[in-house]
């Protein structure tokens, strides 16, 4: 109960925030957009600055439009973009497979490969003294750095892959095979630069939890009772992907930045790149739209992750039928 | 409903799986496994104050990680103190543009301006360090003072406490600076990092809010406050120099992701308006197409010193978990 609480405040404070958007941002929406073009006429102007305030819904008083603002979310309307002139939420959709397609396998396989390596890293000198250098540089670079370096390497240099835009422009948009080829080869530079930097800190993250777990009254018993190193290890690592759960939960908001910095890098047509535009272009109903579904994905992978910490940690089962262990 | 680390389940932590309190950290979960040893470690302090500095200082002398991590950061260091004496060349003074890396440009020169990549690095590590302590000290305090209060006070303070660390987790660092960076069009360095430490707090109140509750429960605790000490006095005095070693952890932490998040907003152009930060320098470098020229002296070299700056935080905060908890030592 307590977390659907902790959901519905983040979710109302974030909606907030993000109506404010356009309210906090120097210069009134309207002249912004009126800007655009060369009015000569003073009694035009002030004609198309009303039409457009009863458009964009502004020309009410500001807790009317608050509520508005709500129905909007409610009903999965964003109001129309400046630059582009199409529903948001069009342009919106246009731009999340491509960001589906870099964060969901990114975060998934740096976690699971992270979990799996730095677990075998744990107390096996070899495999450590390569895992930990590695882990931490990936670990410590920038995102910018680290998606700059790949780009130079592999796309100026060596020729591998391009070194921007989501697929040759050549091909049209859609399921064909030389499009899903051309997004693919495409994909393959932004995917490392995210995954590379998450990757390294699961992996050092699990390294020092199960060497802490190896430590453990638990674990020395078990090998006292004759149990072989296998099971020892196999206690320790479910007992440190628990904190390992919580830390991914923890660590969403900074892989989506991250994201952000490397769509930017290479161009690549997600919500990051998108979130540049608006903000080059002036663009807030945009901008306000795209945030909205990030808090909305992050919120959702919140819940997801919670969910899981259930199904993974019986404890917690436990005190959520009623039985407060 | 409770999961996670709420209090329900925090009692099963306490004695169950010990790692499970300073849960994965901010940066992609630097699992601070050495956080439940180094409290049992602590008893009452005061009396072996002078012994236990001597043994500090032996087994830190003897560890090769924090050697080899402070003695890296100690040059940074200096370079961010004395960087901008020492550099050869102004930031803003122009050379032929493209120059290779060579004697006299270590870091050769940017493109269309021919300005001294070296001694722009040079200054940008005093930038970076900049922000990169004040995030660490805001997000401190701040996350020190909520974890505090929740623990050692619980029931309402603490569920109101934990509503807003959780409402703060799931709101993305990046998306508000970019809210209020349109807002705020002239920014200090100040603003960036206390933006960060302000939005950078979280994980450390949840750890030091379950090492509180887990130290609320000794002994000594409560000989303090039946001789009727204030609470604050109680917290100040007795349960914070028992997770001292933990705190000092916390902060070289803080310390190294504050600094890769001011390189994420610099690089967008959302940092300080006046500055030229390792990540502004970057920022510039893809701006003006010097990965499609191929002036990679541009970018790589102030990079790679922003990647060892961090790594040397990070090996030397693995040295010092080690000499503060005898279990993670070498064997």
């Amino acid at each position: 109960m307590k977390k659907v609480v902790t959901y519905l405040v983040a979710f109302f404070v974030a909606t907030t925030v993000d109506w404010g958007i356009p309210h906090l941002m120097p210069g009134n929406p309207v002249e912004i957009y009126l800007s655009r073009f060369n009015i000569s006429s003073n009694t035009q102007y002030v004609a198309l600055q009303k039409t457009i305030s009863e458009s964009f819904g502004v020309n009410v008083p500001l807790w009317q439009q608050y509520l508005d603002f709500w129905k909007g979310v409610l009903h999965w309307n964003f109001g129309i973009s400046f630059y582009e002139t199409a529903p948001v939420t069009h342009i919106i959709a246009q731009a999340i497979p491509y960001t589906l397609a870099l964060l969901v396998p990114a975060i998934l396989l740096s976690y699971f490969l992270g979990n799996r390596i730095g677990a075998m890293a744990a107390r096996r000198k070899v495999l450590d003294n390569v895992v930990l250098p590695i882990g931490y540089v990936f670990q410590a670079a920038p995102y910018a750095w680290l998606a700059l370096l790949l780009a130079y390497v592999f796309a100026v240099r060596l020729r591998w892959f391009p070194p921007s835009l989501g697929s040759n422009p050549g091909i049209a948009v859609g399921w064909s095979w030389s499009f899903i080829l051309s997004a693919l080869h495409h994909w393959v530079l932004p995917f490392l630069s995210v995954f590379l930097v998450s990757f390294g800190g699961w992996s050092i993250g699990m390294r020092n939890l199960v060497i802490y777990e190896l430590e453990t009254d638990y674990a020395r018993y078990l090998r006292s009772l004759g149990a072989s190193q296998r099971l020892v290890r196999r206690y320790a690592y479910r007992n440190a992907v628990l904190p390992q759960l919580s830390g991914l939960a923890l660590a969403l908001g900074v892989v989506v930045g991250g994201n952000i910095v490397t769509e930017v890098v290479f161009q690549y047509p997600g919500l990051g790149h998108l979130i540049f535009l608006a903000i080059t272009n002036e663009d807030y109903f945009l901008l306000q739209g795209i945030f909205m579904f990030i808090i909305i994905g992050v919120l959702l992978a919140n819940f997801v992750i919670d969910i899981a910490y259930v199904v993974i940690d019986p404890r917690t089962r436990l005190s959520m039928t009623g039985a407060t262990a | 409903m409770s999961v996670n680390i709420e209090p329900s389940g925090h009692k099963s932590l306490a004695t169950g799986s010990p790692a499970a309190s300073p849960a994965g950290l901010g940066q992609p979960s630097l699992a601070e496994a050495g956080a439940g040893g180094t409290v049992a470690g602590g008893g009452v302090a005061a009396a072996f104050a002078g012994r236990r500095r001597w043994e500090f200082m032996h087994f830190a002398l003897r560890n090769k990680k924090l050697m080899i991590g402070a003695g890296i950061e100690a040059v940074f260091v200096f370079v961010a103190i004395f960087g901008p004496l020492i550099a050869p060349y102004g930031v803003t003074k122009t050379f032929p543009p493209g120059l290779h890396p060579s004697l006299h440009h270590l870091f050769g020169t940017n493109a269309p301006f021919g300005q001294d990549v070296f001694s722009q690095a040079l200054t940008g590590v005093r930038d970076s360090y900049m922000v990169g302590a004040l995030g660490a000290v805001f997000a401190g305090v701040v996350g020190l003072a909520v974890g505090f209060a929740a623990g050692w006070r619980g029931g309402w303070l603490d569920e109101l406490l934990q509503l807003l660390t959780n409402v703060v987790i799931t709101l993305p660092q990046l998306v508000l600076m970019i809210v209020l960076s349109a807002y705020q069009t002239n920014r200090s360095t100040l603003f960036e990092g206390v933006f960060i430490g302000v939005t950078g707090w979280p994980w450390v109140a949840r750890a030091v809010r379950a090492q509180t509750f887990t130290l609320k429960a000794r002994d000594f605790v409560d000989l303090a406050k039946l001789s009727g000490r204030r609470a604050s006095s109680i917290v100040v005095k007795d349960i914070a120099p028992n997770m001292a070693s933990y705190i000092f952890l916390v902060f070289v932490l803080l310390f190294a992701s504050s600094m890769l998040v001011a390189v994420n907003f610099d690089f967008l152009g959302l940092g300080p308006s006046n500055s030229y930060s390792i990540g502004d320098m970057m920022n510039y470098a893809s701006q003006w197409s010097a990965l499609q020229l191929g002036v990679w002296w541009w970018f790589i070299p102030p990079g790679a010193a922003m990647t060892l700056m961090v790594v040397a935080l990070y090996i030397t905060n693995v040295g010092l978990d080690e000499v503060f908890n005898p279990k993670l030592r070498q064997q």
